[in-house]
């Protein structure tokens, strides 16, 4: 048997539930004494906001002035040896903030430790490309897709969109569809603003309908020619069905077997 | 069987056949099309495809090349990003006339599914396109039929490449 599930007011319902899949929240857990985090966390105690685990990573909330002092005792003092990812991620919205995540990789103990820390927006972050060689694409991903400045990177320039986009786009206030900028870059770019009018917007709608158009569109009813000017109306016409298929009801009986 | 020497006792007994300048020009252009090797995506994969043994583009003359100088076809043959389009551009500039354009799959035609802020929502916003081919990612045949409808239209335009109504409508 199907489950039951109350009927009453299942239209208003929709109204107070979530519209989207909320994740789960993954357990912190307390970093437990005498294991390798615990070691970790004790080097770096001065240092550390707040400390957890989670999904067996060590995460470390400490302050974004601090990130190069912090990441190089890391380095140096606890054996992370390998930065696999750092980018961040916006908070602006919610908190007016951007969280920067570093991510770190002890080979010898096959551990892992997630550093995190919030910066404001406009603050810039310190570069930790003199002690992980990796971060150089990384910091550079972050600033183009944030906007993010670095402070003493070797070369910070974009490294995924023209060097001469407009805007971050991975920031949430970016419209995923672009903005105007976005829109006519190609045009603008290869011919000049002033073939905007003659190329015309972007189609964006997978699924629109040309009213006026006779070269890909007809309506039931009002055939017209192929690519006939239709702007001024179209005369309406009788469906032309196939006469082999109709029966004339209305002059020949409805009783077709005529001995009764 | 085809007969492929001429027969001179039953042509009037002469040794000449007659045609026209255009049939005689398109014979050549259609069956010696040239594309530039030029893959943006997954398309790209169907395009080698085609080009290799199973499917065999060499019997339609269609040999891919290395240069735009020594191209007839472009197969834009996959997503086209913003960032990309303007090389894109360059390279049917450098291609020299006559020149046609093939826009495999549903990202080149409309944008396909990155209706997104860094894709060209269909290529004919830069480029002139000749034959607009369907599929994600269209397969090894489609690409055939199409360069073969290619052919077919090569050989009803005028070997005067002025007169075809596309050449008016191109942006330069």
């Amino acid at each position: 048997m199907r489950k039951y599930t109350p009927k009453d007011n299942v239209q208003a319902k929709s109204y107070y539930s979530d519209r989207f899949w909320v994740a789960p929240r993954v357990p912190r857990e307390a970093v437990e004494e005498g294991t390798h985090f615990d070691r970790v966390v004790a080097t770096l105690r001065s240092q550390i906001k707040l400390s957890y685990v989670e999904v067996g990573q060590l995460v470390i909330h400490i302050d974004a002035n601090e990130n190069f002092a912090v990441i190089k005792k890391l380095k140096e003092e606890c054996g992370y040896a390998q930065c696999s990812e750092q980018s961040a991620v916006d908070y602006l919205a919610q908190d007016g903030e951007f969280e920067l995540f570093y991510q770190f990789l002890n080979i010898n103990e096959a551990k892992r430790v997630r550093v995190v820390c919030r910066i404001k927006k406009g603050e810039a972050i310190e570069s930790i490309v003199p002690l992980y060689k990796s971060a150089n694409f990384a910091e550079r991903e972050m600033y183009d897709m944030f906007g993010i400045k670095v402070n003493n990177h070797p070369y910070l320039k974009r490294i995924i969109m023209p060097d001469d986009w407009e805007g971050h786009p991975l920031l949430k206030t970016y419209p995923l569809q672009g903005d105007e900028f976005a829109a006519w870059y190609e045009v603008d770019k290869i011919f000049g603003k002033e073939y905007r009018e003659i190329i015309g917007p972007e189609n964006r709608d997978p699924a629109s309908i040309d009213r006026y158009d006779t070269k890909r569109f007809s309506r039931v009813g009002y055939e017209v020619p192929f690519g006939a000017d239709i702007s001024q109306g179209e005369v309406a016409k009788e469906i032309e069905y196939s006469k082999t298929l109709l029966v004339d009801y209305k002059t020949k009986s409805k009783q077709l077997d005529e001995r009764k | 069987m085809a007969q492929h020497q001429v027969n001179y006792a039953s042509s009037a007994g002469l040794p000449i056949a007659l045609t026209t300048v255009d049939h005689l020009v398109n014979w050549g252009r259609s069956n010696s099309l040239w594309p530039l090797t030029y893959g943006l995506a997954c398309c790209a994969i169907e395009m080698m495809a085609s080009g290799s043994s199973r499917f065999d583009f060499d019997r339609f003359g269609t040999i891919f090349r290395a240069s735009p100088r020594q191209s007839d076809v472009m197969i834009l043959a996959g997503t086209l990003s913003k960032k990309h389009s303007e090389f894109a551009r360059r390279l049917y500039d450098q291609m020299t006339e006559p020149k046609w354009v093939i826009s495999m799959g549903s990202c080149a035609n409309t944008g396909g599914m990155f209706n997104t802020y860094a894709t060209v929502q269909g290529v004919d916003r830069i480029i002139p396109v000749d034959i607009y081919l369907p599929g994600c990612a269209p397969r090894p045949e489609t690409l055939q039929y199409a360069l073969m409808m290619l052919q077919t239209k090569i050989r009803k335009e005028s070997a005067n490449m002025n007169k075809n109504t596309k050449q008016n409508l191109r942006l330069v």
